[in-house]
This record gives structure tokens, sequence and C-alpha cells, in this order.
């Protein structure tokens, strides 16, 4: 069972019921074993299936349908023009550069899978096609963070990797258009009967393997291959295949045959209360902030469902846990356990985060217009649209008595709007004892010089000190020069070094910033030696702690942050807050403030780069 | 408006879940409750529930022709075009499904509050306004899937509208307002983002959804969800009997909500728990005890009791605490350690 094999196996399954599993997902480069997997898909379809192409960036009214604004415009009257998906009826919708799908498509592609239907009334028109399809995504995603947005993942029964594949691998089904014609007749009279329907969701379980969708999915796929084995009963087999194909891809916890191993393996322990929110909306790791426990409760009660059943079910179950097991791709678990990083990364893939990238488009300042159809956030500029078509009356045959005016596909314009996303940076500077003997000054220099430069370009600077016990904002989001001068030369150091309660200060304050739709960075300035806990208690462990917990949850916000460790030698302890800010860690024993002011600036201009650093 | 009355998956073969069911009742029986937000997992029959509840209302009566849906009884509520007609002659009104509107993520700000009708404007010349997706949810449902994605000046939209039950719409040269009043109900996974603290208290009750780890119920999900699949209308016939049973208990328990006595010791109790928990300003309590009485009501009780309130006010009390960022997981602890301290084991 080579990656390949099963591939192509995928590809006759879901020839055989393309709706019924939802779709496919490729993550693949553009290669050969990719083109050869679709041309396979296309060759076993049977003839006159529609197959139709759907580009990431596709606008509503060509995935949906709408109002065809042209032939309106010429018939006077509302028409009503089909898009892709109601085309893609019966068929298939290939989804090219899957990773680039905004979460907005994303969410109306799901919308319409749900349904089977296209709904799009509007007053005039009501347009109502039933589109039921199966989804190729052409996924070419390369890091963590990139992929076919997880609603839509959750809605395909096949996640297919053929990105370690050998140049001259070759995807050939071993089955003919004619068997799937066959297996297409028979896949209604298919049964599954409860035992096998059991396993494979106790598989599921067992695995962490998404959510009730998936295990739905698993189970068409089991039909769906006693279908293909011209079989009208599910027997294990087909069970297993289900389990290998559907199941293993998701698999967020190792297997525990014996079941009291699975705790240990268990991806993330459940005392993180930071990490617990942020835990990747990824259906194939959806589960673990609420696995553990069940895991442990499921333990005591699996013989008790069982008990009544022979003793057939429970290996019927072991078999497929340990064929699905088999089937997870090596290192998988292991990234899932260590990778941390990559997780918080891919919560960020569903996209949509409020306010912190702002698309030019229906709002912000008006930036003139420009000629073009009203398509996607553009909006029509009715009075330029006027007066581009005005001139052109007399020639387009309008007569002096008809109030019409004539207008035309080219007198569109569109109104542009620009906005700029504003940034805040948020400096928090460690004045405690430990930095304040030979950091504080350099630190506050820094500041001065960078204020001179937000000054310039009108962007925002914020101040928390923290010392003693407590973090405080020194300085609420400014322009103002002179108040955020005043209030660094006012800076007293000694104390503790309270980095947990500084970390909760800064993500406040970002949040806060990313709210209002501005692009905040935290440019953090300590040592990270730690001594005061969150609740104020003095303490190096509990402190550190508290501060890698703070420091996660910053991360998870998705706030770019510069860590500049002011202590004389890099120390382990900064460096450990610093990656789990997810922040560009810059050890600085003898640095001067121009420099520190300059590694800034570096920071908060690319911000998109730093935090994938 | 409602084109094709397609099966849906019936409302009373949801399994389990019994907290969102719960919830999403209490607001088809007493409209003012506020809305549901329902938080979880993927693929935990949000939005099945969601499309069942549609199908299970009653039908309203509804003005013919008008395009907000005006109720006929309701002359405080008419539209201005609904005015107009009624001064003329009596309203002529028929029974309409109860609307569910979808707001996808992606819609534009016009689509939502209406505009300028595009095809009129050019093809005749005539300034009219195209109702968006706030008019058609008038008087029903209004459903928001990922709700915590929303772009913001969407989100401002909606915290607006929701508030004061009236879409206001000032644009193109357009001068227009007509009633919006919907119960809003959106769903989404907390992972995934935050919603503002003004949006959240839009939302009368608030449920977490879990995916079912007892593998019999999740068994049952699945064979209930094939059952479906392979003959929708046999499905939702054998369920037909139970989801009539269902409606006629919440057209009963909306009649009923008035009669429903709320003893003082249920009130006080109520105020203790909010004062307990710290929430700011009244309408939690409002909200809880509009729910306990829906609840009451839709269980045939004579009067709200205890046990009503211990059941909803986990959904109506958790999304209004005092939030500690990063304390996502504690507010239903929270909640449900000030029950047990304020009502007793």
């Amino acid at each position: 069972m080579t990656v390949e094999s099963d591939a192509a196996l995928v590809a006759a399954l879901f020839a055989v019921d393309p709706a019924g599993l939802g779709g496919v997902v490729i993550r693949s480069p553009v290669q050969p074993a990719r083109e050869q997997w679709l041309a396979a898909l296309r060759d076993l379809l049977p003839v006159g299936t529609p197959v139709r192409k759907l580009p990431f960036n596709i606008p509503d009214g060509r995935l949906l349908g709408g109002l065809d604004l042209v032939a309106t415009l010429k018939a006077n009257r509302p028409i009503a023009e089909r898009g892709v998906l109601a085309d893609a009826n019966g068929g298939v919708a290939i989804l090219t550069m899957a990773e680039r799908l905004g979460p907005g498509t994303a969410a109306r592609l799901c919308g319409v899978i749900d349904v089977g239907e296209v709904q799009l009334p509007r007053e005039g028109v009501t347009i109502s096609h039933p589109a039921s399809f199966g989804l190729v995504a052409l996924d070419e995603g390369i890091d963590a963070d990139e992929g076919v947005p997880t609603a839509l993942l959750d809605r395909v029964a096949f996640l297919v990797d053929l990105g370690g594949l050998d140049i001259r691998a070759i995807v050939t089904p071993d089955c003919e258009p004619a068997d799937i014609v066959a297996a297409r007749a028979l896949l209604p009279d298919v049964r599954i009967d409860t035992e096998m329907l059991q396993a494979l969701c106790a598989t599921a379980l067992g695995l962490g393997a998404g959510s009730p969708r998936v295990s739905v999915l698993a189970a068409r796929t089991a039909r769906a291959a006693a279908a293909l084995a011209g079989r009208s009963a599910v027997t294990e087999e087909d069970a297993v295949t289900a389990g290998r194909l559907v199941l293993a891809p998701r698999a967020t916890i190792a297997p525990a045959p014996p079941q009291a191993a699975a705790p240990e393996d268990s991806p993330q322990p459940p005392e993180e209360p930071p990490e617990a929110p942020h835990e990747p909306p990824q259906a194939p790791l959806q589960e673990p902030p609420a696995d553990p426990p069940p895991d442990n409760a499921d333990a005591p009660e699996d013989p008790e469902p069982d008990a009544p059943l022979e003793i057939d079910q429970q290996t019927l179950e072991d078999v497929l846990l340990a064929a699905t097991a088999a089937a997870i791709p090596p290192g998988l678990l292991a990234r899932l356990r260590s990778d941390a990083q990559a997780r918080a990364a891919v919560a960020s893939r569903s996209g949509g985060r409020v306010g912190e990238f702002r698309r030019a488009g229906a709002r912000g300042r008006p930036a003139g217009i420009s000629a073009g159809p009203p398509r996607g956030a553009a909006r029509l500029n009715v009075i330029e649209t006027l007066r581009a078509a005005a001139p052109w009356q007399r020639l387009r045959g309008r007569s002096a008595a008809s109030t019409r005016i004539r207008i035309s596909p080219d007198d569109f314009r569109v109104s542009r709007h620009q906005q700029r996303a504003q940034t805040l940076t948020i400096f928090t500077v460690d004045a405690s004892g430990s930095s304040a003997l030979n950091r504080l000054a350099e630190a506050k220099g820094a500041v001065e010089l960078l204020l001179a430069d937000c000054y310039v370009r009108r962007d925002q600077v914020a101040v928390i000190a923290f010392r003693g016990k407590t973090a405080d904002v020194l300085l609420p989001p400014t322009r103002s020069l002179v108040r955020a001068k005043r209030s660094l030369a006012g800076l007293p150091g000694g104390g503790g070094t309270p980095l947990a309660s500084a970390l909760d200060a800064a993500t406040a304050l970002a949040r806060l910033a990313q709210r209002r739709g501005e692009t905040p960075t935290v440019v953090l300035l300590t040592d990270g030696r730690a001594n005061i806990a969150r609740d104020g208690a003095a303490g190096r462990e509990p402190a550190h702690a508290d501060a890698l917990k703070a420091a996660r949850a910053l991360a998870a916000a998705h706030i770019t942050a510069l860590f500049i460790d002011t202590s004389p030698r890099p120390s382990e302890l900064a460096k450990a807050v610093a990656v789990a800010m997810r922040a560009q860690y810059v050890p600085l024993p003898f640095a001067n403030a121009r420099s520190l002011a300059a590694m800034v600036k570096a920071a908060t201009a690319t911000p998109s780069l730093q935090s994938r650093a | 408006m409602n084109p094709v009355v397609r099966p849906v998956f019936p409302f009373s073969a949801i399994v389990a879940q019994d907290e969102m069911k719960l919830a999403m009742l209490a607001s088809a029986v007493d409209a003012s409750i506020g809305g549901v937000l329902i938080f979880g997992d993927r693929g935990t029959g949000k939005s099945t529930a969601v499309r069942g509840l549609a199908a299970l209302l009653p039908p309203m009566h509804a003005v013919t022709g008008c395009r907000y849906g005006c109720d006929p009884g309701n002359a405080e509520a008419l539209c201005v075009e609904c005015q107009e007609r009624a001064k003329a002659e009596p309203l002529k009104h028929r029974l309409v499904p109860v609307p569910v509107v979808d707001m996808p993520l992606g819609v534009t700000e016009d689509r939502v509050v209406g505009a300028l009708d595009l095809e009129r404007a050019l093809g005749e010349g005539v300034k009219a306004f195209e109702p968006g997706l706030l008019a058609r949810a008038n008087r029903g449902f209004l459903y928001i899937d990922e709700v915590n994605l929303l772009e913001d000046h969407l989100v401002d939209l909606l915290i607006d509208v929701a508030a004061s039950g009236e879409n206001v719409v000032e644009r193109e040269g357009l001068s227009v307002r007509h009633p919006a009043r919907f119960v809003l109900i959106g769903s989404g996974n907390p992972e995934e983002g935050e919603l503002r603290p003004q949006l959240l208290d839009r939302f009368g009750l608030s449920v977490e959804v879990k995916t079912p780890t007892d593998l019999q119920e999740r068994v049952e999900v699945i064979k209930r969800r094939d059952e479906f699949e392979r003959d929708k209308g046999a499905f939702v016939a054998k369920w037909k009997k139970h989801d009539d049973g269902l409606r006629k208990r919440i057209v009963a328990a909306r009649k009923r909500l008035a009669d429903i006595e709320l003893p003082d010791a249920v009130l006080e109790a109520a105020t203790r728990l909010c004062m307990h928990l710290g929430t700011d300003g009244l309408r939690a309590e409002l909200t809880l005890i509009r729910a306990a009485r829906a609840i009451a009501a839709y269980e045939q009780a004579g009067e709200v009791g205890i046990p009503h309130l211990r059941r909803v006010a986990p959904p109506a009390l958790r999304h209004r605490l005092r939030r500690d960022p990063l304390d996502e997981s504690g507010s239903s602890t929270r909640v449900e350690r000030a029950i047990h301290e304020v009502l007793g084991a």
C-alpha cells in the first residue's frame, strides 16, 4: 500500500460517489503525479460528467451565479447567470490553488456543499439550482500555515499528500470506467451494519480523528469501497480501507491498543490554558483539548456497550484501529506533539482575523475611480458611470423623448478605496532592578529615537513598564512625542521582574489595537529573568512558568513581537520566553540605542515575515 | 422569498446536544430573549439545528406584497409602505414560513443593509431601494455561521440593528428605514477568533457544543445522517410526528408565556446569582428570567421554578462574565460554581 496505490484507490472511490464523499484534498506541488491523478479521475468518471475548474479567487457572481449585468442591460430586464457550482452539479469541481482560498469563498462553498443547492435569492431574480458535486482541492501549500481552510477539510473524505512522491511515481487505478459504472449502480444497495459503523466510530474516537462529519464520510467511503469490489455489504476489508484513507490522515492521538496508554500520548497536556483556546481549528487537530479526559472516561465505559455484542466486535475494532494506525503517515504524530509553533500558525489559516489586515475595497479613503465591472468588494459608482455614459448617448441612438440612459458595460466605474493599516508599537520595558543597572538607559534612548521616526510616519506608540509587582501602561497609544518622552524620562528602576504581567498587559493592549484595525508590534526589552508570578508571589519557577503561558497567549493572538534580550549574556530562560512568544529573538550583549532602533524598525517594517521567522 | 422547500434534517432527530436544543427552543418560544450563540467544534450539528428549527416553526401571517414581511397584527411595527397601505384599506395578509436568512461571511455591506437597485437605476433610471438580508430576516432568524470571523464593519452594523430593531439606510442618495427585528443565531469555533463584547451581549443565550465522545451517541449520529442522505423524504416523514409535537408545544408555550407566574423567590435567586457573578447591567437578569419563563412555558409548568433557573443559567450567563482573556475555558465552570453556591446543591 504505497502512496501511489492509495492515491489511485482514492480516485476510484471518489469517482464512485463524488458528491457523497465530499471531495479530495490533494496536497502536492505541481508535478506529474498530480496531473496523472487528475487525468485518472477524469478517465474514471462516466462520460459526460461535468468537470469544472474553480480558480481560488473566483468572484461570487461566477461561483454561485448572480445577476448577469451585461445581459440585463441589453435586455432591460433582470437576467440571471448560472454559477460554476451549478454547472458542476452531478460532477466534479476542481479548485486550484486551494491554499489561497479566502475564508469568505470557503464559507460559501461549504454552504453549498452542505445543502447541495445554490441559493441566491435577490430582489427580482431568485436563483436556485441544484449543485451537488465532489470537490477536488489542489493544495500547493508548503508551510504548515498554508493549507485548505479547515471548514472545507472537514467536508471532504480524502486528504492525499503527494508531496513526497518521486518524480517517476505513477498513479494508475487498477479499475476501468465500467467498474465505476457498476459500482455506482450497486452503491444504493450497499448496507453497512451497526457493528461496522461502531468499529469505524471507535477508530475515529481512538485516533481523535475529526468531527462526526468525518465519521460519516468514513462510513460512506466504506460503502463505496464495498460497491467498487462488487459487494452489497461492507466487510472488514472495506472498513479498513476507509480507516486508512479517511481517518488515518486526521489522527491526532497515537492509538492506544492497550487502553491505558492513551493519556501520555495525548498531544497536549490539558492544564495549559493559554494553549487550549488556540488549538488549531483544523479538523485533524481538533480534538486534543477535549480528548484526554474522554479517552480516560471511555476506557471503563467501552466494554459496557460492547458487552452485549459478540466478542467479534472487540476484535473488529482492534483490527480496524491497528490497520488505521499503521497507515498514519510517519512522523505525523511526532510533528503534532512537538511543534506547537506550527499549530499556532495553523490557527491563522482560517484567516479573517478581526481588523488586522484591511483589504482596500469597500472601505477606507476614496482613492479615485477606476473603470471596471462592480465585482467583489468594488462598488459601482453610479454618478461616475452615468457621467461616463453621457457623452455617448446621441451616438447610441437615444432619442430626446426617451428617458432611458443607454449604458454599456464599458461605462462602469467603480470606487476605489485605500486604507493604510495604522501601526502601533508597544514598548514593553523591563525596569526591574536587574535590568535597570545597565540597560534601562539604552532602552530609553532607543525608544526616543523610534518615537521621532514614528512621529514622522504618524504611527502610534505605547509604553508599558514593569517593575516590582506590576506592569503599568505608562503611556497609552499616542502620537504625542512630548508625552512619550516625558513618560520615559520619569521611568524609575528597581524591584522584581513581573514578566508574566507585562506580557499580559502587552497582549491586552495589542488586542485592543487589533480590534481597532491597527497592526500592533510588541517590542519587549528585558533580561527574561522573571521572578514575580502573575499573582504577585515571588519565586523564579512559578514566575517563569507564568511568563511562558503569557507568552503563548501573545503568540496565539498573532501579534508580531521582537524580544530584545538585555542581559549581559544571552540566557536560555529569555530564549524560551521568546520562542513561546514566537518573537524574533535578539540577544544584545552590547548595543547602543541607535542599533536597537534600527532593529525595531526592521521588525515593524516586515511584520508578516517576522511572524513566520 | 422561500422558493423551494427542500427536506431539511428534522430538528427532533438531532442526537444529544441538549443544551443547544434547549436554548434554541427557548428563543423560539420567546423571541425577546434575543438569539443564541453556538460555540463549538466542527460538525456538531450547529447549522443542522438552525435549519431544522426553521422548518419546525409554525408559519406566520405577513402583509401580502410587503418586502419586509410586516405583521398585520402589530400596527406599531409596520414599515412605512404598509402604514400608507393600511390607511387606504385593511391590509391583506397570507401565511408565510418564518424566514431563516443565512448571512455568509464574505457578504458585502450593501447586500446586508440593502442598496440602490442597480437594475432599475440603470435600466429605468429610477432610484429604488433593493432590500438586503436584514429586510428578509425581519421577524425571523438571521443565521451567521462562523460569526467570529465576521468582518468588523459588518459586526458594527449588526450590533446597531440588533439593538434598535430598525435598519436605517443612508447611502447613494437613498434614505430608507424599515423594521428589522430578528433573532440572531451565530455559530462559530472559539479557537478561530473572539467576538467583541458588544456583539456577545446581543446574544441572549450562548451554548457550547462538543463533539460527542460517547461511542453509541456517535454511532447514532452517523446512522441517522446516513438514513437521511439515503432517502430524505422518508426520513423526514418518519420524524414528522416528533417535529409536529415540538411545534405544538412551541405554539402552546407562546400562548401560555404571559400566564406563567414568577415567584419572588425565583426572581430573587436570579438576582443573587447575577450579583454573585458580577455581571454588568440588567440584561443578564432579564435574559435569565425570560429564558427560565420560556422553558417553564415549554414544559407546561405553572410557574417558574428554581430548576428552570438552574438549567438556563449557564447559557444565559456564561458569556456575560467579566472576561479574563487567558481564562477562556473558565466561564462555564464559574457559572456552575455560582449556581452551586447560590442555589444550593
